[in-house]
């Protein structure tokens, strides 16, 4: 996994509540068997809107999603964050994730960063009022910049460290391959088993 | 202090624990479909990896399967590379598999409960936020991504960050024609689709002891739909009896063991939820949503509501954008709504006590001409059951297609989806903007409510029925 320490990019308002991640990627390219090739997908449904902001030039390459409160919400697919990063995107930030969203963003290195409320509004006037702004994330130092507004970021500890040090996480489980042997060792016999 | 159950069955899974780490989770039930699964098999192959437990993950084709013809070739040709790379994984690693055709096939959140894979106590996870499901007996279930799957192929384990945990006790009686569907789309709609996220939700109180297995499962099912990740309801005797006698249920001295294992698994007396919700049984109507998110809805009685009422800009927004979307004004009463699609089945609402449900409605009456209804199956086996029951006969003679076992109509990625522009009164779990079919227009009901909107051609409950003469 790469290492995300610092990045500056385009940012991209998308001014909507609970995106949810049919929205992100609807469920018809969800049938490849591969893992990459998704961005096409990105919210499919809406790019055919003339106005939605990724139709706009100026924000067409940007790198930080800056979006509404409880993005990534329903379906567990993670086919969700690999759409936004074949697309482009480094970061999102929101005042609230879906929790299966923001796991599956973390095992593939894309940021999710929680601004407050108050925060995402400022930044979305700036990038309306200057489309093609950039917007720089700081994982290092838990701070979002875009012009002179300077939001603090939460990342919990450990994504963060994972995220800065691009660790694999199965990589790390089997360090404790010893702990599982011995839990396994004592699991009682009345758990189910598929194969008998 | 007590604890919860979810902390209960949480800790009995603690492989490892460190200072400032997620806890290592032990998992006992790991289900795969053909959807979340292909890119996690490749991970393992790339790296050289066995699959740790193949005894401990069982593997079943739903979500692309049509429910016509299943005899023939998938005529979707990526539907029909997906199913093959899932039997070619599963023949690979060592996977149990019931494919399309196989007696056992049918919906993931179906299938486990069915074969009594799913017990108290268990953790379960499936690369399918649906996997709340399972939590109705009492298990830590929840839905993962693919590298999660990867991870639970590989290791059996996952690292997680405890979740907080919230009581929604739901008291008193649930009137005729309520069910358990009204139940959890009343909690979301007061909790919020956001409400519940990083909780566990534990399903208490006099309303829930009530209810069947089957019916359980229908509440668990959408806890996702609140944000939460698992919802989870106590064992009682109600579930030893659903368990007792599936093809997987332990025998002899193992049930004994298990069953006393499974007695301790309620939250004490002295435990803390984090947060507690209540909702009032007896003041429950049948629910439906108008809008694109699970958590917009409202009593059949209600009308559409106005955008300009909501007291939060963000809610306003959002109301506004699901009015223009769905083709709804304000102020309309949602029984004047006219669906073109009735369907009734998925993980949800697709179980044998639902289609009773429905048949009983409609038995003896004909749909309206102006729908067409969609009775899937939430597996195999259910289907076979039904049609031992009779219950395929009722259907066809209102005028309902009956299909064969799978996800169907609750999303869009097999033959059976609306049109753009198309209404439904659909049993599933997602009302989501093009969920069902791009353009397609959904609102969430029970089976109660399906089968009379079938008979009327608007969203109506059987209260609103004629006696059949």
């Amino acid at each position: 996994m790469e290492k995300f320490i610092r990045h500056s990019g385009v940012g991209v308002p998308l001014r909507r509540s609970n995106v949810d991640t049919d929205q992100i990627i609807p469920a018809v390219y969800l049938k490849r068997v591969t893992r990459t090739g998704f961005e096409d997908g990105l919210f499919a449904a809406w790019r055919g809107d003339e106005t939605f902001v990724l139709n706009n030039p100026a924000f067409a390459s940007g790198s930080v999603l800056v979006a509404g409160p409880d993005f990534g919400t329903g379906s567990s697919r993670e086919h969700a964050v690999w759409a936004l990063k074949d697309y482009g995107f480094k970061a999102v930030l929101s005042s609230r994730f879906a929790d299966i969203f923001r796991g599956n963003s973390g095992k593939q290195g894309l940021l999710t960063g929680q601004l407050s409320q108050d925060d995402i509004e400022l930044i979305w006037k700036a990038l309306e009022n200057a489309p093609g702004t950039e917007v720089t994330v700081d994982l290092d130092q838990r701070v979002v910049t875009c012009g002179e507004i300077v939001a603090p970021m939460q990342v919990d500890d450990y994504t963060r460290w994972r995220l800065m040090e691009g660790l694999d996480d199965i990589g790390l489980t089997l360090r404790h391959t010893d702990a599982i042997d011995d839990f396994e060792t004592a699991r009682p016999s009345h758990k189910p088993r598929t194969l008998v | 202090m007590g604890q919860t159950l979810a902390e209960k069955v949480w800790d009995a899974h603690v492989v490892r624990r460190a200072e400032g780490e997620p806890d290592l989770l032990y998992i006992d039930l790991h289900l795969v479909h053909e959807v979340t699964s292909p890119q996690a098999f490749d991970g393992l192959r790339l790296a050289g990896r066995p699959v740790r437990r193949p005894d401990l993950t069982l593997a079943t084709e739903d979500h692309n399967t049509p429910t016509l013809d299943i005899d023939k070739p998938i005529a979707d040709l990526t539907s029909r590379t997906q199913i093959e790379t899932l039997r070619r994984n599963c023949a690979e690693f060592g996977v149990r598999i019931h494919s399309l055709g196989d007696v056992e096939q049918g919906i993931v959140h179906v299938v486990g409960p069915q074969l009594g894979l799913t017990q108290p106590g268990l953790t379960v996870v499936c690369g399918d936020s649906h996997t709340s499901t399972h939590g109705a007996f009492g298990a830590l279930a929840f839905g993962i991504g693919t590298s999660e799957v990867e991870h639970v192929l590989a290791t059996q384990t996952l690292p997680l960050r405890p979740f907080k945990t919230m009581a929604i006790n739901v008291e008193g009686t649930l009137s005729p024609g309520v069910t358990a569907k009204d139940i959890i789309l009343a909690v979301i709609a007061k909790i919020g689709t956001g409400g519940g996220q990083g909780y566990v939700l534990e399903y208490r109180g006099e309303a829930i002891r009530a209810l069947s297995m089957e019916a359980r499962m229908t509440i668990c099912n959408m806890s996702i739909e609140a944000g939460a990740r698992a919802g989870m309801i106590a064992p009682d005797e109600t579930t030893f009896a659903y368990i007792d006698g599936r093809p997987h249920a332990p025998k002899g001295k193992e049930w004994d063991a298990a069953l006393e294992y499974w007695r301790t698994l309620y939250t004490d007396d002295d435990a803390e939820f984090d947060v507690e919700v209540s909702i009032d049984a007896d003041a429950l109507e049948p629910f439906v949503t108008w809008g694109t998110n699970p958590g917009q809805g409202l009593p059949l009685s209600a009308s559409v509501p106005d955008p300009e009422s909501f007291a939060d800009e963000s809610d306003k927004a959002a109301a506004r954008r699901a009015l223009e979307y769905m083709a709804l004004e304000a102020g309309t009463p949602l029984r004047d709504i006219a669906v073109d699609t009735v369907f009734i089945g998925s993980c949800t609402n697709g179980r044998i006590e639902d289609l009773r449900a429905a048949a009983a409605v409609v038995k003896g009456r004909k749909k309206a001409d102006t729908v067409r209804v969609l009775v899937v199956p939430g597996s195999a086996k259910v289907r076979l059951q039904a049609e031992q029951e009779g219950l395929d006969k009722v259907f066809t003679e209102f005028g309902a297609e009956w299909r064969h076992a799978g996800c169907s109509m609750c999303l869009g990625m097999n033959p059976d989806q609306l049109a753009p522009g198309e209404r439904s009164a659909s049993t599933s779990n997602r009302n989501f903007e093009g969920r069902q079919g791009k353009g397609g227009r959904t609102h969430l009901v029970s089976p109660l409510v399906a089968a009379a909107t079938g008979v009327r051609g608007t969203l109506s409950s059987p209260a609103d029925l004629e006696p059949v003469g």
